[in-house]
């Protein structure tokens, strides 16, 4: 086996044993609360029409949709009851996927129940039976099959939905693809696609097995299919009763130069001592909860997304006065120590091919304004609506020829062959290094700063170890640099890994 | 294995669906012992009646009495649980053996001591062969499973047996057989049976005292002989009248030849 496939399958019992924890949990959760609501249903059907609908409506929100919504949901329900509900990782995780799994379990229990022959029903009260009697020896035997292919289905779903919960903060086999599909690692995805596929395909067969069982009425199947169930829980969960205590946790959101970033703190971090866990592909919105929660450790985030997105501000400060508000406010407010600022920003930068750079001499955004009516202008999917093009536009006169969107992956390429003459890219990305572009300057300071800024949680705010750890990497990172690292993982040919890069970076930080 | 029947008064008992009466204001004695044939046309309420009597369907008023005992007196199950019941579909547990069938009364009253012996005797006595108490009720006929229900109704011994149509999908030649068959175990074990059936020869032949209904309530209440000798109203009549020209048609048919 090769270094990518080694470094992606030793992630894999760790990830697979909590994917496994999480899935369980979730069909566990489904079933208690299904089953006795599909006996009321089937004795009610006016409870059974109102369940099931519910359950159906449940089933239309994507996947994605519904694990995010759960997480504002718990943020205000622990709000309301002064805190300790956490809204990452695990518990989002299970509501969402339980309420995913409850369709195919109660549909298929109230079919199941509702079907029992009446005749058996009629015999059953006639012999006296009570009625717990008639559905401990008649109505749940009879209807076992159909609920166990109910519960086969939703064991199905949840397995595959489970890879979504990696944006909340759980760790799943999700992991490998989210990052894989970030880093364009297509190792990585496979090995979560492989893994997650055959975990779904194996409990599928096995519960199959005791579905057959019941059903020809076979109890060494249903017993020897529970048996390879319990022992496959057994093996595939070990690795989570491994306890180890004060690990830390790293976030990430879902873009390489966060993936480098968190490795660069935690291998840090692990020479000083820590035993180290990272939780990546998180969300704009959620990392930030999360730390201020406790629930991750440390990140990078960057100053104009605070500014924006956390403290609402719309008005514009110096680059200096912003980063001291933003200290001030993340701790008074979150208790969130803001350590300092790496030394690089990551904003919209408007870069340019060198050959036009030189021939019109093309400095600045008043420089691109002179010429933009030649210009054709090439974009990510969301720059055109964002409040920073409204301020670029407000504060040069630019007019472009025409403006098209791309994906990041192919608006470099865009620009280098000509397609477009200037492109929004984002500043620390290592394709503009790579193509030679010219970044043109933001003389007027119309696009708000976006300095990259390490965020402790409030209990790591006061380690001094791990504050001194981590201090040697503010102001110690220059753009040109990040782009590198960046290039390094992004670019086609000699991939190399975040970690890689990461130990890279390190070498290269400024005294 | 002989036990003695109860007597049964039902007064002034009555079930409406709706507007329907289905049993209206009906007033009945039944003696120990007896076998009484419930007959009439779908609808006629006889059904009903003999779903009250071990309360699988509540009367609106009126009292029923098992020995002078008032039947809503105890809880229904345990009531349920005295009583035999046989009706047209069987309704054998089709997840559990013949053996188990036969016996559930039995595991539910909590009797775990002889219940193979209890079970042997009782394919004894309904005609069947021992070996079959390890089958599935899919692997028998229509009439060997309709024996397995009435061995099931027997086997926690009640004195009283409520029989719906028990025997009405079968084929006449099996049909037959297990009339005759039930006829003389009532008499060994000393039963008191209601029979519900909308066959009026059936009755003729098996019942010593036959109720027919109409319209939820009792229009003739004779032995057979009394039924056949007429004068015992119209609904009975014209009931009693399709078993007497069959009858007659056959006896004309074997003089010819």
């Amino acid at each position: 086996m090769t270094g990518p496939w080694q470094q992606a399958f030793a992630r894999v019992p760790e990830l697979l044993a909590a994917h496994v924890q999480i899935s369980v949990s979730a069909l566990v959760l489904a079933m208690i609360i299904c089953l006795p609501l599909a006996i009321w249903a089937a004795r009610s059907p006016k409870i059974a029409a109102v369940a099931l609908t519910a359950a159906s409506l449940i089933q239309t929100i994507p996947g994605l949709a519904l694990l995010a919504l759960f997480y504002p949901l718990l943020l205000g329900l622990s709000a309301l009851v002064g805190g300790g509900i956490s809204a990452f990782g695990f518990l989002p995780a299970l509501l969402a996927l339980t309420l995913y799994a409850l369709l195919p379990i109660l549909r298929n229990a109230v079919t199941g129940l509702s079907g029992v022959d009446p005749a058996a029903k009629e015999a059953a009260d006639g012999l006296g039976m009570t009625s717990g009697q008639k559905l401990y020896y008649v109505e749940a035997p009879l209807a076992a099959p159909t609920i166990m292919a109910g519960i086969r289905t939703a064991a199905v779903w949840t397995i595959g939905a489970a890879t979504l919960s990696t944006t909340v903060g759980q760790p799943s086999l999700g992991d490998l693809i989210f990052a894989g599909l970030q880093t364009q690692n297509w190792t990585l995805v496979l090995t979560g696609c492989l893994f997650s596929a055959a975990l779904a395909i194996s409990v599928d067969l096995l519960l199959g097995l005791i579905e057959r069982g019941i059903r020809q009425r076979r109890r060494i199947l249903v017993g020897a299919g529970m048996a390879v169930i319990a022992a496959g829980l057994l093996i595939a969960t070990l690795p989570l009763m491994i306890v180890r205590d004060n690990i830390v946790v790293i976030g990430a959101k879902n873009f390489s130069e966060q993936y480098i970033l968190a490795r660069l703190i935690g291998s840090r971090l692990e020479k000083a001592g820590y035993t180290v866990q990272y939780r990546d592909g998180l969300g704009s919105a959620v990392v930030f909860q999360a730390l201020s929660a406790g629930d991750i450790d440390v990140y990078v985030d960057y100053s104009g997304t605070i500014w924006t997105n956390q403290m609402q501000r719309t008005d514009m400060l110096p680059k200096a006065a912003m980063l001291d508000a933003i200290t001030r406010w993340t701790s008074a407010n979150h208790g969130v120590k803001m350590l300092g600022a790496l030394g690089f920003e990551n904003t919209y930068a408007f870069a340019v091919r060198p050959e036009d750079a030189r021939a019109k001499s093309l400095r600045t955004l008043d420089d691109l304004a002179r010429v933009s009516s030649d210009f054709n202008f090439g974009t990510d999917v969301e720059f055109l609506e964002r409040p920073e093009w409204q301020m670029v536009q407000a504060a040069y006169p630019i007019r472009f020829k025409d403006a098209r969107s791309f994906s990041p992956t192919f608006m470099y390429p865009a620009l280098a062959s000509g397609e477009v003459d200037v492109i929004s890219a984002f500043s620390s990305d290592g394709r503009i290094a790579a193509n030679d572009f010219v970044i043109l300057e933001d003389s007027k300071g119309a696009v708000p700063s976006y300095e990259a800024i390490m965020l402790l949680a409030p209990d790591r705010g006061s380690d001094d170890k791990f504050v001194a750890a981590l201090k040697p990497l503010i102001g110690a990172i220059t753009v040109e640099n990040m782009r590198k690292a960046n290039y390094m993982v992004d670019r086609e040919d000699d991939k190399k890994t975040p970690r890689q890069t990461a130990l890279w970076l390190n070498d290269k930080l400024r005294e | 294995m002989h036990v003695s029947g109860p007597s049964i008064s039902l007064n002034k008992v009555s079930r409406h669906y709706g507007r329907v009466r289905a049993v209206d204001s009906l007033s009945l004695e039944i003696a120990a012992g007896s076998l009484v044939a419930l007959v009439g046309l779908s609808g006629s309420g006889k059904s009903t009646l003999l779903k009250m009597i071990n309360r699988l369907v509540k009367p609106d008023s009126g009292t029923i009495r098992i020995d002078d005992e008032p039947v809503d007196s105890i809880d229904p199950h345990i009531l349920r649980r005295r009583i035999g019941y046989v009706f047209q579909n069987i309704g054998l547990f089709p997840h559990m053996t013949v053996a188990r069938n036969i016996a559930i009364g039995l595991e539910l009253a909590g009797e775990n001591e002889g219940r193979a012996d209890c079970v042997a005797e009782l394919l004894d006595l309904v005609e069947l062969p021992r070996d079959m108490a390890s089958r599935m009720p899919d692997q028998l006929s229509g009439g060997q499973q309709q024996r397995v229900g009435v061995a099931r109704a027997l086997a926690t011994r009640p004195g009283l047996m409520l029989m719906d149509e028990p025997f009405g999908a079968l084929d006449p030649v099996t049909r037959d057989n297990l009339t005759d068959q039930y006829k003389t175990l009532h008499d060994k074990l000393g039963l008191t049976t209601i029979i519900v059936t909308h066959d009026m020869a059936e009755a003729l032949y098996l019942a010593d005292r036959i109720l027919v209904m109409e319209d939820g309530q009792i229009k003739a209440d004779a032995t057979p002989a009394a039924l056949l000798s007429g004068n015992v109203g119209e609904a009975a009549e014209a009931l009693v009248a399709i078993p007497r020209a069959q009858a007659a048609h056959l006896i004309a048919l074997s003089k010819l030849s």
